[in-house]
Parts: C-alpha cells; structure tokens; sequence
C-alpha cells in the first residue's frame, strides 16, 4: 500500500479523528447523564473537564506517571461535583446558575494554576496499536485506540448494566424520576443526587486528563474546544442511556474531524464551517428534540419539575 | 413470601389503639385528645371536614409526626415509630392519595423497589418469578411488565394496596381511596378490602368523607372535628344525618335541591370535531363534539386520563388543537384574550392553585388576572391602579367569605377551598356568557362544596352556558342538565339526570362499552 490512499483517506481520516477526539466526550457524558438520571443538571461539567486537564498534566509531570495524573483528575473532579451538589442543596439555590459559575471558577482557576504548565512537557497516557498489521502510516495512526477510551467503552455498557441490574442504579433512577416517590419509600434524595454529581465529576475530570494527556497532548489555554457543555446536549440527543452516549460520542468525533479530514485531501474551502460542524450538530439537535408541544421520551421526570 | 392467607405468624392481625394523641405545630393545636381503636379484621372509617386532624392523626401513627402526648398501642405493646419505615417494620401501610409510584417505572420495579431490604445485584428474572407467584395469590391481576403512566387510576389504587400487601402490611391505612375512581371501581375496591379485613387477613383503617362508603363498608367510624373527637360507634348504630351533624357541629346544610333550570336559550358554545395530543403527543382527544346552551348545565363525566383534561385545556387555550372547530357565539373561538373579553368566556380548570394563578402573586393580584388590562384596574391603558385592585379584592373577599391571612398575602398560603374561592369571585365577576368548570370542588369539604355548587347554578340561571367537567358522577348529576360520558378521548355515552343508569354510566367512564 503506499502513502497516498486518495478519497479512501476522508472516511479513514474521520475514523481516525472519531477514534482519537470522542474520549472526552464520552466520559463527560457518561458524567452528566448519571448526574442527570439522578434528577439533577450539571452545567459546571467543561470547568471540571478543564481542571480535570490541568491537574492531570502537573500531576503526570510532577509524579512522572500518566495514570497518576489521570487519578487526580478525577479526585479533581470529584471535588468540584461535591461542591456543586452541596451549594445545589442549599434552599433557593438555583441549579442552572451554580453550575454556570462553577464553570468559569474550574476554567479560571485552571488556567491560573497552570501557567507553569504550558512549557514543560509530561508523560502521556498509552494507546493499543490496532493498526500495526499495516504498512500505511495514515492507517496506522487512525486506528490508535488510546487506552483510556477502551476503559471508557466498557464503563458506559457497565454503567447501563447498573442503572438497571443493581440497588444503587435503581434508587439513582428513582430520584430522578419520583423525588416525592423516593422520599416517601424513606430515601434522602440530596444524598443520592450528590453522589451522583461527584460521581460525574469524577468522570468528566478524568475525561479532562484525556485531553492534556494524549490529545492534543499538551496543556495551554485553548485545550477545551466546549466540550463539557456539548457534553448536555448529547446526553439529550442519547436520550439518558450510557451505550447511547458512546454512539453519541463517535458522531461527535467524527464531525470534529470532519474538517481536518477534508483538508488532509486537499479540500481547503469552507474550512471555519466545517470545524464548527460539532457545534452545529448540537445546535441541530437542540432545535430538533425541544418542542412546545411535548416531553423527550426517556427524560428524567425531575428534570422537568421545578427543582 | 410466606402464604398471605394469614400473614406470617398465622394470626391475626395485631389490634391498634391510639390513646389520647396530641399534636401541635407552633401555636396551631391540629389533634387535641384524640383516641382510636382499631379491631383486628375491622373496618374502621374516619371522617371529618378538611383540616379536622385526620391526615395528622394517621401521620402521627405511621411515624411521620411524633405526637406531643398520647400512646399507640399494638396488641397492648407501646410502639413509638420513627418514621414511616419503622412503621412499615411494625406492620402499618399506608396509601395515600397522591400515588407514590414511580410513572416511568415498570409495576415489577416499583414493587421490587419498595422493599426495604434489597440485594446489591438485583436478578431480575428470580424476582419477577417471585412477584407473579404472589400476584397469583391474590384476588385481582396486575401486568407486571407496564409502566405505571399507562395505567388507569383504579389500576394504580390497586397496584399501591398490592404494594401495601406485598409488604406484609397487617393494617392498611388508606387516605380518601376512592377520590379518583369510578363508583364502579370504588365499589370493587372497597368490596375487596371489606373481604380481606373480615378474613382477618388484614385491619383496615379508612379516611373518607363519603357517608354511603362508611354505610356501605365500614364497622366503626369516628368523626373528628377542628382536631377532637366529635362522636364514634358502630356504623349499624349511625345515619348519614347523625354523622353530618358530628362532622359539622350541627345540622348539616342540605344539599341545594335541584331548581328547574329556565328556559335553555341559543347556542353559545360548540365543539365540533375536538382533535389535540397530549403532553407525549399521544391522541387524547380524539374528535368531540357537543354544545352546550345559554340557561343549561352539560356536565361531562370521565376518569382522570380519558381526554377530559386535554379537552379544558383546548377550551382554555393552554393546549394546541390538531383539528376540529369551537365556536362562540357562533364565532371561530382560540380563547384569545379579546375574545375572552367579547364573548364573556369564564374558566375554573382544576387545580386551580396550579392552572389560573400566581403561586407568588398576592391575592388581590390573583383576582385581578380578568381584567387588569382594563379600568378600572388600568388608568390609561398601562398604568396600574393598586388600590382600585384591592378595593375590588375586599369586596369579593366580603361578598365570597374568603378567609386569608390578608388580601395582599401571597394565594399559595391558602387553603384548597379558600385559593377555588377566590378563583370563582374573579370569574363569575360581571357577566357570564360561557363557564367552563373542571372538577371545581375537588378535595374540598361538604360547606364549601354546596357553596360551589350553589353558584355554579346561579350562573346558569341568570343565563350562562355552563359545562361541567368533573370525574364526580354525583357531582354531575347533582348539577348537570345533560350528561356526556367520555372515555378514551371520545364522547360515549349521553343522557340526562333523570334517566341515568349510574352502573351504565360507570361502564362506560371505565371503558367497558355496554
């Protein structure tokens, strides 16, 4: 095979690109759709990515261990769901706007404590060569399954098996859907919705780590293209269940590299519009599935009602 | 499960007494000295207006209150229980009105879900094994495999005392029971508890306001009243008369008789073809036509869930019609504010706390809704006039006994009756050309009901066209002119008071075609 593989490079390049870029997506959706079946919304989910990030890189370059950065990530992030969970019990305290100013706090106080980190550079995380049969480099770095997303494949089929096979995921569930149901069978929501918003801190900071651990690989300050807030409207467009996240997930991926693809060929028109084919796809989705009429088939009946 | 026939010790259940229960929130005294016996196998009513302490009587035995003085006794062993789930341990249920099931979980989840010991690693396929050997045990079936949503309000009454009973209750306690079912399930319902009680399979412990359900069912009753007993005995020994009179404190109003409605006068409003969805864009309403004209009452009997509610909420202009016509006045009508106004369009849709106000808005606010956009509310067309607002709210408040703590206090401080009150004194304000009520008296005590009633009928018979939507039968035959039956979206079944066959008409709001 030689190096030029022609128009067969676009769909291979978008594999690739599906491949390499949906990890963080995938573990911040899979975050906020446990913290969303719990009946809560988490809009802090792209600061905790973003601290997730930085944490991650200082502690790799610090320790000298990838995996020990991607652990403090998700301590990180555990941490920042915490305290989104405690303000969000306060009485009066409005969900929306918490999760907003814990976005810019974990973005800001990011990229404040990571000034140090945008030089040096840290050990990053492994992949599984699956493409090392072939001859072609192209191919070869398409199918570069990083490890962390195989972790993040099994996760989003073992969280679906808890949601509905164990205690934990029914009682989840059941604070999502009845809180009134929930309080009346002798269960405290609060607690249950805080462990779950920790829980989703914990995957969306690991899914930070991905970012300035493998790629792009590097900490600076335009790392998150938005990705922990495209991460609600995929939980929406995978209508709450984990395995539908991770085909989410791909689409994503694959739009983001959409453009680079393309101009890995030589197409080099519309270049802006075709980077901005995520966010398009969220926009779409947003207009597609809201409607005046009716409710989202799937949707936690807590997240409707008045907190 | 052990063999329910006669609960896990083989006896049968333990007797309950409450022995001078007191119960005070700050300065409000809600039980003072109250005492209750239940037999073991017995039925036990107990009655009383709203805010007479019966809710918080039964609060106080299923642990949610701790009461401030007073015993509960079970078998003659004190038992202080904590919270409901200690409650549930001792072998006391209990129903409540709202449902407490999960909708969008299955009927085997919610079961499943209710026990209060369970495994970390749930085997669907054993417990679904489990459940239907017990639902085989007993007297009526549930689909395991149905979300709850889809169920009818029978179904869901059956399926929380199935939960009660899946959770070895041996007193069930159940609050208002029948309040949304047909008289036809009613009479199932409360026909099996009665069955179940007498073969000592379980005590039963019942409040209801229904004086033909504690007639027909039960074998003691006690009447509370303001938070004391006001009389108890054997229901053999009692007449409706003598109960009224202990709930009320003195010869109960009678129920208005029916005047002879005037005479029916033109059309005013017609539905023709009524097609819109539901919340899920599921047809609910499915092509309803009627009319209803000056002078006449045309109630509409349905159970909750059977388009009736899609229905108002057309009317009402809170809900998109997919096809079909309403005319007013023989006009196309969308309940546009203007057309409000012209056609003289008034609405009492249920809940009224939830549909027609402000939780937040004070009172006086609330009642200006109609017509704040006009003088004398308005001065110049946008400028406010508070105090004409609040001259206008005093008088109604006067003129309809609204009791709140002050016209300017917000109206979700007050009471179920006292928030319908208020609604009805903003819409029957002026003339009434078309009044569109649902279910207008639910929850409320007897006085209040007959006080409703009573003005429901003074607007037809100074000449508006009124319908009634109500899932009360005796409501709506008490006041309906003509009666429509819906069931699944669709008009089934008309008649009229006077020839109605009330288990035909049970037939058919359940959906069983005769």
């Amino acid at each position: 095979m030689d190096e030029s593989l022609g128009m067969l490079g676009v769909p291979l390049a978008v594999l690739g690109g599906a491949l390499r870029v949906s990890p963080p997506y995938l573990f911040v959706s899979l975050g906020e759709c446990l913290t969303e079946k719990s009946g809560r919304v988490n809009l802090g989910l792209e600061g905790t990515l973003v601290m997730g990030a930085m944490s991650a890189y200082g502690v790799s370059y610090l320790s000298g261990s990838a995996w020990l950065g991607v652990l403090a990530a998700g301590g990180v992030g555990v941490l920042l769901g915490a305290l989104h969970a405690w303000l969000c019990a306060r009485q009066r305290v409005n969900d929306i706007a918490i999760g907003i100013a814990l976005m810019l706090l974990g973005v800001g106080t990011a990229f404040f404590l990571g000034k140090p980190l945008i030089k040096p550079t840290a050990p990053r995380l492994p992949a599984f060569e699956l493409g090392a049969w072939s001859d072609s480099p192209p191919l070869r770095a398409a199918l570069e399954v990083n490890v962390l997303f195989a972790i993040g494949i099994a996760l989003a089929f073992a969280l679906r098996f808890a949601l509905n096979r164990t205690r934990v995921g029914l009682l989840l569930r059941v604070a999502g859907e009845s809180a009134d149901s929930a309080r009346a069978m002798g269960y405290d929501v609060l607690r249950i919705r805080a462990y779950a918003t920790a829980l989703g801190g914990f995957f969306a900071g690991i899914g930070g780590s991905f970012l300035s651990l493998y790629y792009p690989g590097s900490w600076n300050e335009g790392l998150s293209s938005g990705q922990g807030l495209m991460a609600v409207a995929l939980v929406i467009f995978a209508r709450w269940d984990p395995v539908r996240c991770l085909w989410a997930s791909l689409l994503f991926g694959a739009a983001g590299a959409l453009g680079p693809a393309l101009q890995s060929v030589g197409v080099t028109g519309g270049y802006h519009l075709l980077n901005a084919a995520p966010y398009i796809l969220t926009l779409a989705i947003m207009i597609a599935t809201s409607s005046a009429r009716r409710t989202l088939p799937g949707q936690p009946a807590e997240l409707v009602s008045a907190r | 499960m052990s063999d329910l026939a006669n609960g896990p010790s083989g006896t049968r259940p333990p007797a309950l007494r409450a022995i001078g229960l007191r119960k005070t929130f700050g300065a409000f005294t809600a039980l003072d000295d109250v005492s209750l016996e239940l037999r073991p196998g017995s039925v036990h009513a107990l009655l009383g207006e709203n805010g007479a302490g019966k809710s918080t009587l039964v609060k106080c035995i299923m642990g949610y209150h701790r009461p401030d003085q007073g015993r509960i006794l079970l078998d003659d062993r004190e038992v202080t229980p904590r919270n409901p789930r200690e409650a549930q341990a001792l072998g006391l249920g209990m129903v409540y009105q709202h449902f407490t099931l999960v909708p969008n979980m299955t009927v085997a989840e919610n079961l499943v879900l209710s026990r209060a010991q369970l495994p970390f690693l749930i085997d669907w396929a054993a417990e679904r094994a489990a459940l239907a050997r017990f639902v085989a045990t007993m007297p009526f079936a549930v689909e395991l495999d149905a979300t709850v949503r889809s169920l009818a309000a029978g179904e869901k009454q059956r399926l929380e005392i199935l939960k009660q009973l899946y959770l070895q209750s041996r007193i069930v306690i159940l609050d208002e029971p029948t309040s949304v079912l047909t008289s036809g399930e009613a009479e199932e319902l409360l026909s099996l508890l009665r069955g179940m009680s007498s073969a000592g399979q379980i005590s039963v412990l019942m409040i209801t306001h229904k004086f033909r359900e504690v007639l027909g069912f039960a074998d003691e009753v006690t009447v509370l009243r303001r938070g004391r007993m006001a009389g108890s005995g054997q229901v053999k020994a009692l007449t409706p008369s003598r109960m009224a009179e202990m709930m009320m404190g003195s010869a109960a109003p009678l129920e208005s008789t029916r005047a002879p409605a005037a005479a029916v006068g033109d059309c005013r409003l017609r539905v023709a073809a009524l097609t819109a969805d539901d919340d899920v864009g599921v047809p609910a309403l499915r092509g309803v036509s009627f009319d209803v004209r000056a002078g006449e009452i045309v109630g509409i009997a349905a159970v909750a869930g059977n388009g009736q509610e899609e229905l108002v909420e057309v009317l009402a202009g809170q809900r998109l019609r997919s096809q079909g016509d309403v005319h007013v006045h023989g006009e196309p009508y969308f309940a546009r504010r203007e057309q409000l106004h012209r056609h003289r369009v008034r609405c009492l849709p249920e809940e009224p706390l939830r549909n027609a106000c402000v939780p937040n808005m004070s009172v006086a606010e609330n009642m200006a809704f109609r017509s704040f956009d006009r003088p004398p509310f308005a001065r110049a067309g946008f400028a406010l006039s508070h105090g004409a607002i609040r001259a206008s709210a005093d008088g109604l408040q006067r003129e309809y006994g609204i009791r709140a703590p002050s016209m300017g206090s917000p109206i979700g401080q007050l009471s179920g009756g006292n928030v319908q009150r208020a609604v009805l004194a903003r819409e029957l304000r002026g003339e009434v050309d078309v009044l569109i009520a649902a279910n207008p008296c639910m929850g409320l005590d007897f006085a209040a009901v007959a006080e409703i009633h009573a003005r429901i009928r003074k607007a037809r018979d100074q000449g508006a066209a009124v319908l009634l939507v109500s899932a009360d039968l005796d409501e709506v035959l008490a006041l309906a002119d003509r009666v429509l039956v819906m069931s699944e979206g669709q008009v089934v079944h008309e008649t009229t008071p006077e020839t109605a066959d009330v288990t035909l008409m049970g037939k058919y709001m359940a959906g069983h075609a005769a």
